[in-house]
Formats: structure tokens, sequence, C-alpha cells
């Protein structure tokens, strides 16, 4: 009780009041809870036969393969926008100045669009040049999907490897260049790699975030798990009515399952890396924001390899 | 380039219901993210555990499935006859305060300790201390980050345009469907909710300098 600096240890009235609020609160969440479960067996939600039919192997299938849709999607799209993010950052700390202001544009543009809009244009530009595409055309919705992903993504992850290229002492890129290393050497193996490393927590709460966003193939009907189990819900009638709560309650735990697996990989990397001492300090930032939180404290001072 | 021309009444009207809905939930973030936030620091035990859940659950959860939760779970278990707009109003909202109700909490913890102990030996209560000394001055370290969740927040509003709700997406979609270009659809729409960003960093930066205080 005595780790906040908001209230004191309590006193003998001060323990009494806690307590009794703690009654009132601890009510009015059981009370929530009822009236929540009170709602849903109203509306025969917590019927044994509506929650049968995830005892059925088909509907089983269709969950797992809607899993591993989007795990697949997950994976193309985080690996293509580390790859993306990397490049990007490279090209905007470059000493030639159009190519710092093409990552620039690029970065800034695709950043401030939603993601939705350019996943939707992406797989309408798929559509309409269908035959011309070869791979890309015969999946459009997953390529649309993917590379709207990766386009958002790279150009956050890019700014959270400039972030952390910045964060290594100036003291010891000067050194590598009275070294006598080059441009790359000195981005290859003394920028990149302590970048990386500081940038680390960071990077995969971003990939929280893209995990997320694979969600977004519902609107574009890519069969991801939302669009697999709205569909497979459609298609079940248990006394009358489609099973939608019951499909959306599963897919909601799934989600947040995978989410706080991800999460919390990030949390033990952290706090690997704050053991060591060596290098440069790893970044706090290990849980899933809408937008990294080393961000908002760079933009001005940026570091250009000459 | 025609598609604005020959669409500029609807573009407008998606251009606004963009705006409204942006501005209409991030009030009502604000106002359950202060409150989350309230209870994340209380010294009530169940009103944490609210606060931990709520935030674990929104920030992990997509917001497509809020919007799916608020369309079919919603209207059918707890209050039928919910228009569009408004459930697409919660949604946002829900989904929003969780991350408002964190960087509140961070600002919290960065206010000096020395200050609540001031407030707690001036003999004030925890409710006073909060309203009184650490919330005024939490408020600015607050600013910057609920400047980017503000961004995110008009960026997910494009959701609500998938579910028939007005503003830009369902624009694109629309004009799309008709058959225009996509490329100058989506630079118009780009350029929509572009102003909508820049607005809302370029309000909250003045916003950062009225409050800031030179320490």
């Amino acid at each position: 009780m005595t780790s906040s600096v908001l209230y004191d240890a309590p006193g003998p009235k001060a323990r009494v009041r806690n307590r009794f609020y703690t009654a009132i609160g601890s009510l009015a969440l059981v009370g929530l809870l009822v009236f929540v479960v009170y709602r849903l067996d109203v509306k025969g939600q917590l019927d044994p036969k509506v929650w049968n039919i995830f005892n059925n192997a088909g509907v089983r299938t269709m969950i797992r393969d809607g899993v591993l849709t989007t795990l697949k999607v997950f994976a193309v799209a985080g690996a293509l926008s580390l790859l993306l993010g990397l490049l990007l950052a490279v090209a905007r700390v470059s000493e030639h100045r159009p190519v710092r202001w093409f990552a620039t544009v690029f970065i800034e543009l695709f950043r401030a669009v939603p993601l939705l809009i350019t996943i939707y244009a992406l797989w309408v530009l798929f559509l309409s040049y269908k035959g011309d595409l070869g791979v890309i055309g015969e999946n459009s919705a997953f390529w649309g999907l993917v590379i709207g992903l990766t386009v958002y993504n790279g150009c956050v992850q890019a700014e959270v490897f400039r972030a952390g290229i910045n964060a290594v002492p100036r003291g010891q890129v000067e050194a590598a260049y009275a070294l006598g290393l080059r441009k790359y050497q000195v981005m290859t193996t003394l920028l990149l790699p302590q970048a990386v490393r500081s940038m680390l927590p960071t990077m995969i709460s971003q990939l929280v975030v893209t995990l997320k966003d694979t969600s977004l193939g519902y609107v574009i009907t890519y069969t991801e798990l939302l669009y697999a189990t709205r569909q497979m819900a459609g298609n079940i009638i248990v006394d009358g009515e489609n099973p939608y709560t019951a499909v959306t309650f599963v897919a909601g735990a799934i989600y947040v399952a995978m989410c706080l697996a991800l999460s919390s990989l990030a949390t033990w990397i952290e706090r690997r890396g704050r053991r060591t001492k060596t290098g440069v300090a790893v970044a706090a930032a290990a849980e899933p924001a809408e937008q990294p939180a080393v961000l908002e404290t760079v933009g001005d001072g940026d570091q250009t390899v000459q | 380039m025609n598609v604005l021309l020959d669409h500029l009444a609807d573009f407008r009207e998606g251009f606004v219901g963009t705006v409204l809905l942006t501005l209409a939930s991030g009030l009502l973030a604000m106002v359950l993210g202060v409150i989350i936030a309230g209870f994340r620091v209380s010294p009530v035990p169940p009103l944490r555990m609210f606060g931990t859940a709520w935030v674990t659950l929104f920030r992990n959860t997509p917001l497509t499935l809020l919007f799916l939760v608020a369309w079919f779970v919603v209207p059918v278990v707890f209050a039928p006859g919910l228009s569009p707009w408004m459930k697409a109003l919660l949604a946002l909202s829900f989904y929003t305060s969780a991350f408002v109700c964190e960087a509140v909490r961070s600002g919290i913890n960065t206010v000096p300790m020395g200050q609540a102990e001031a407030a707690r030996s001036l003999g004030m209560t925890f409710v006073q201390t909060l309203r009184l000394i650490v919330l005024p001055q939490a408020t600015r370290t607050v600013v910057a980050p609920l400047s980017s969740i503000f961004i995110a927040l008009t960026k997910n509003s494009a959701i609500a345009g998938a579910f028939s709700v007005t503003e830009l997406f369902g624009w694109q979609k629309t004009m799309s469907d008709q058959g225009y270009a996509i490329a100058w659809i989506f630079l118009w729409v780009a350029l929509g909710y572009l102003v909508i960003t820049f607005s809302i960093s370029g309000l909250f930066r003045l916003l950062e300098r009225r409050l800031g205080v030179a320490r």
C-alpha cells in the first residue's frame, strides 16, 4: 500500500474507509459481471447448445485455419516490414539528399494515412490489374493486406530504427571514421547492431500492432481469423439464430492471447537487456502503444551518416 | 482529378463525418481514460483491478473486433436500437480510452514525489491530491503522447467507414465502386486525413507551448 506517493499508509480510520470502498467497489464489479451474465442468459447466449458448436470438428478446423491464416499474414508482413523499415531508416539518415528526401516523404505520407485506406487502395489496384500481376493478382486480398501492413509498419519501424541509430553516441561514429572504417562498415558493424539491440522491445511492440492490424483483412473480405469466424457463424444456426456472440468472444480471446504472448516476449527481452550493463540502454517501451513512445521525443537532432 | 470535383459534396460530408467522429470519440475517450487512470492509482484494490483489466483487454484487442462486438453483440445482448454512429463512437472511445489511461498514468508518475507528499502533509485526501495537485501538473507531460493518440484515433476512425458510417473511407469505397481510378481517390482521401492529423498536431504543439513551464 505504501508504494504509491498519492496516499499514506492508511491509519485506522482510513483503513475502515478503504475497506468500505473496497466492499462498494467489489459489489459494483460483481454487479456489473452479474448484469452481463444475466443479459447474456436472458438472450439465450449461455445456452449449452450455443457453446456446443465448438465441439464440432469442422468448427474447430475453421478456427484453426483462421488462426493459421492470420499468423501467415503476420509472419510475412512482419518480416517484410522489418526489412522495409531497415532500408527506409538507412535511407533517411543517408548523406545523399534525394535519397533522404524520398525516404522522409514516403515515411511521413504512409504514416499519416490510415492503414485501412492503404490496404483498400492496394486491394482495388491489385484487383483491377489482376491479369498482369502474376502471383499478386491471383491472391489480391492477401497481397493487398500484406503489402499495406508492410508499408505502414515499415514506416513506423524505420522511425524506430532511426531513433536507435540516433541513440548511439556520436563519439563512436567519429572514432570509427578515425579508424578508417567505410560508411557501410560504420552502418553495418557499429550503428545497426546497437540500434537493433536497444530498440528490440519497441520493435516487438510494433509487431504486436501489426498482429492486431491483420484483422483489417476483414474489411477486404480476406479470410483471416475474424472473417473466417464471422463467415462460419453466419452458416451455423442454433435455435434459429446465428451464434455471433459466442464466436466473437472466442475470436477475441484468441487475439488477446496472441497479443499478450508477443508483448510478454518484448517485456522479457527488455528485462534481459537491462541486466547487461554494456552498450546503449535498451528502450523501455515494451507495451502495445498506438505509436512507439520513443518517437515522441525524437524528430529533431537528426544524425546523418557522412 | 474529376473524382473530387464530381463528388465534392459527398467528400465534404465524409470529411466532416471523420472530424465529428474523431472529436466525439476523442472527448469520450479522454473522460473514460482519466477516470480509469484514477482507478488504476487508487487505494481501492477492486478499482485497481478493474482498471488493469480494462487496459489489458482493450489494448490487446483489434479494433475491428471491437467494431464487430459493437455491431453484433451489443445490440443483441445489451442495447438494441443504437445508431451506427453511436456504435462506432462507443467502439472507438472504449479502445482509445485504454491508451489515454496509460498516457495519463505515466504522466502521473512523472510528477515529482514531493508534490504529492506536500499535498498529503497539508491534509488533502486522495481525490483532492489527484484533482488539485497531481493531475494539473501531469497534463503537461501528457500532452505529447495524447497528440499521437488522437492522431491514431483519427486514422482508426476509418474502420467506422467499413461499417457504413459516413466518413472518408466510406467515400473511398463508394467512389471505387463507381469505377473511378483508385490512385486519385487515394490521393484525395490521404489529403483529407493529412489535413486533420496536421491540425491535431499543430493544436497540441500550441497547447504544449501554452502549458509549458520552465523548471
